[in-house]
């Protein structure tokens, strides 16, 4: 088929370098500013007590010890383990929403979102300890 | 070369034929999607009914991917000449069917995000799991198929690849028919006629979607299918129609001996505690006549089958087919379950209830968008293969 | 010495004491709390137990819902059900056709000695644990709805919607299958399910938690004494729950 006009414009060299450079700065034009996603804010957890493992540790691999402990838990029917799931989310909550998740600042929300790796485990899994979700129960309207 | 005898879609149709089938897919992907994040409480489906529309029309498409390929194995396997020049069309309609079935059924899943977790768990005790090999392998199959096909050098594989491809339809059909076969709770499943049934079922939905798409290709192409060929396929589909119609009596024959199936089978039957009276409606109606005595008149009329005789024919089986469907996987799950035999029973969880379904857009739309994505597949195969069989053009 | 130096002294070593306690109350606390914590793990469940239910339909009130209204706020589940909802215990009114008799009883998942759930899960989410509880490993769970289609007794639900506010002990989220877990998060701390406590509490005593596998077991006397049977036992799953008077 033969290239007509437009389809002749399109193709020349400078048309291709002008569109190219559209299409960058537009996107440069789009991008967030620096810094829109804070810095992972690690609250400390509760005073007086010690994470199972050295924060390192803890970075490099609690994913692992989580699909680990699930398992456990699950299966074989061990509760409160060292590596429990709610025993990370009653140390690790927030003071100001009682969550691990819920706002971008909390402790699983804001590493995760800084490091963009989404988890599920929320959808399922209660993100604030027991005595705060009965308050947050007893104060609802 | 065949190069010249290359048979192509007109251009500018193949585009709008695209954008149509596309546009209907990414329907359907959007109701999947929609599904994902609202859940399951916007279809119709309750923890009643579980199974809706989505699988039907799954369900339809992943035994007339089995099927379909029959019209091959007839060429490659048996030897058929007539045959043998469809069989390419054939493994091009087997993969897009098999394709848009599986999407349906995985997008219908509760977490379609686990799909990797189903690819790398097996329970073995369960027919899914066997099911996830038998369709991947079916998949890899046809695929080698194609190749001895279309691979002069391999050509004369095509006889062990047809071979290999047909044992392996065999145990995937029996797999989708053991799915419910091995369901001892419900009195619509718990049977062994299930597997069989579900086998010969392939071979006509097969047959009628291989006839249905070959007479449009052949309209949009101006080609004419040989007299002798059309009046043999025609006859083998009334074949297939009459096989799967005696085994549908002979599985509804057993219930009805049985006292204890009785009230399942008047509640299919009949429409006994269905105040719509839509499963007898579907089943008679839909399956029986529409979808097995009709085409049969047809197909075997003493006086021949003209093509569009048995384009009707066809499009009739293939209504029938999804009528028997939603009558086999709706009806089988409407109809409460015996726990107390012999009671009344009343809960609040709808215990001795019959649960009417009604499907919604999503479903709709999403087993729609799986006959989308067959559709699409098909057509860039069409486009870019040389599939069609070369009969003669039109005078 | 001096009388008043000796009462300072007095004061001093008062203080010194209290000061002593107080710093050994500070240092241990966190020791203490450390104890408490490594001491809290449960045990691995074994299949020496076999968990049970009896449930005595004669002292089952029609129209009494107190087993499933603890079912629900124990485990977070919906009050006031919807088709959609999941409903892990309901109550089942049942009159036999030919003589009239009526009954009311309790129906959950029947924790099966041969689960057909488990047989067709392909992920194997749907499992049975050493101890006979049958559960939704919902890690694994892809929502195929295979083993709701599966159940014979209708245990299981599927959850069609978002859920939030989950009780932190019982995880459940949308597009999982689940079902009734016998409280595992109860038992295995050493306690019952939360039906049987509710119902016990309120003094009907018509369901009855125990260890099949221990013959001095309360329950496993009273099957023993009295006849019992399995909902459609014809299948020969072999519930764990029983049903007297049906």
């Amino acid at each position: 088929m033969h290239c007509g006009l437009g389809c002749q414009l399109l193709r020349h060299p400078l048309m291709v370098a002008v569109t190219l450079v559209l299409l960058i700065a537009s996107g440069a034009a789009m991008a967030e500013p620096a810094g829109r996603t804070p810095k992972p804010a690690i609250e400390p957890a509760r005073a007086g007590t010690q994470c199972v493992a050295p924060p390192e540790v803890m970075r490099r691999d609690h994913p692992a010890m989580l699909k680990h402990q699930r398992d456990v838990t699950v299966h074989r029917g061990v509760r409160q383990a060292r590596d429990s799931l709610q025993g990370c989310v009653g140390c690790h909550a927030s003071a100001a929403t009682g969550s691990v998740a819920q706002a971008k600042t909390d402790f699983c929300s804001s590493c995760h979102g800084y490091a963009a790796v989404s988890i599920d485990c929320f959808e399922c899994h209660a993100s604030r300890p027991a005595q705060r979700t009965a308050q947050a129960e007893a104060t609802k309207p | 070369m065949r190069s010249e005898h290359f048979q192509h879609i007109e251009p500018r149709a193949f585009w709008a034929l695209l954008a149509f089938g596309g546009a209907v897919t990414l329907a359907g992907l959007g109701a999947a999607h929609t599904m994902e994040v609202h859940g399951h409480a916007i279809t119709g489906m309750t923890n009643q009914v579980v199974w809706g529309l989505p699988h039907v029309f799954a369900i339809f498409m992943i035994v007339a991917a089995s099927g379909v390929l029959n019209v091959a194995s007839i060429g490659s396997v048996f030897g058929q000449s007539a045959y043998k020049p469809r069989a390419p069309l054939s493994g091009l309609l087997s993969l897009a069917l098999l394709a848009g079935g599986l999407m349906v059924l995985m997008l219908d899943l509760g977490r379609p995000d686990r799909v990797i977790v189903a690819a790398t768990h097996y329970n073995f005790t369960s027919v899914f799991a066997w099911n996830v090999f038998l369709y991947s392998g079916m998949a890899a199959i046809v695929g080698v198929y194609l190749w001895t096909m279309f691979e002069r050098r391999m050509n004369r594989y095509s006889k062990a690849a047809g071979i290999a491809a047909l044992v392996w339809r065999f145990a995937l059909t029996t797999g989708t028919g053991s799915i419910f076969a091995f369901l001892v709770a419900r009195q619509a499943y718990q049977s062994a006629v299930l597997a069989p049934l579900f086998i010969v079922l392939s071979f006509a939905w097969g047959l009628a979607v291989f006839l249905i798409v070959q007479s449009a290709m052949y309209a949009w192409n101006g080609q004419v299918l040989p007299e002798a060929v059309r009046a043999r396929m025609a006859r083998l589909l009334g074949v297939f129609v009459a096989a799967a119609l005696y085994l549908v009596a002979v599985y509804h024959l057993t219930n009805l001996y049985f006292a204890r199936q009785g009230d399942f089978e008047a509640f299919i039957l009949l429409g006994r505690g269905d105040p719509v009276g839509v499963f007898p409606a579907l089943f008679w109606g839909g399956y029986v006549l529409l979808g097995a005595l009709l085409p049969m008149a047809l197909l075997f009329h003493p006086r021949g089958v003209g093509p569009n005789a048995m384009l009707m024919a066809s499009v009739m089986v293939v209504a029938g087919a999804f009528a028997l469907l939603f009558v086999f996987i709706v009806g089988g799950q409407s109809f409460p379950l015996e726990i107390f035999p012999g009671h009344e029973v009343t809960s609040s969880f709808a215990d001795g209830q019959v649960e009417l379904y009604v499907p919604r857009w999503p479903e709709w739309l999403l087993g729609i968008g799986g006959l989308g994505a067959a559709f699409v597949l098909t057509l860039i195969g069409v486009r870019a293969l040389d599939v069609l069989p070369h009969d003669e053009l039109k005078p | 010495m001096s009388k008043g130096s000796t009462e300072a002294l007095a004061g001093r070593r008062k203080f010194l004491g209290l000061a002593a306690a107080g710093m050994g109350g500070v240092l241990l606390a966190p020791g203490i709390h450390l104890i408490e914590v490594a001491q809290a793990a449960t045990p691995e469940v074994t299949s020496k137990v076999r968990w049970g239910l009896l449930i005595d339909t004669t002292k089952c009130a029609s129209g009494c819902t107190d087993c499933v209204s603890a079912c629900n706020s124990e485990n977070g589940l919906d009050p006031k059900p919807s088709p959609t909802s999941a409903q892990w215990i309901r109550k089942v009114e049942i009159k036999e056709i030919k003589t009239g008799r009526q009954a009311s009883l309790p129906v959950m998942c029947q924790h099966c000695a041969q689960p057909p759930c488990v047989d067709v899960c392909p992920t194997g989410a749907s499992f049975k644990r050493a101890d006979g509880i049958v559960l939704v490993d919902r890690h694994s769970c892809i929502g195929c709805r295979y083993c709701v289609m599966a159940c014979p007794y209708k245990a299981r639900s599927f959850v069609h919607e978002p859920l939030t506010d989950q009780k932190p002990d019982v995880p459940r989220g949308k597009g999982c299958v689940e079902g009734c877990t016998l409280c595992v998060h109860r038992v295995d701390r050493g306690g019952t399910p939360a039906c049987v406590e509710a119902c016990t509490k309120a003094g009907h005593e018509a369901m009855l938690f125990g260890d099949l596998n221990d013959p001095d077991s309360a329950i496993s006397k009273r099957v023993r004494e009295v006849a019992s049977r399995q909902l459609r036992a014809d299948l020969k799953l072999d519930p764990g729950v029983r049903y007297l008077g049906l």
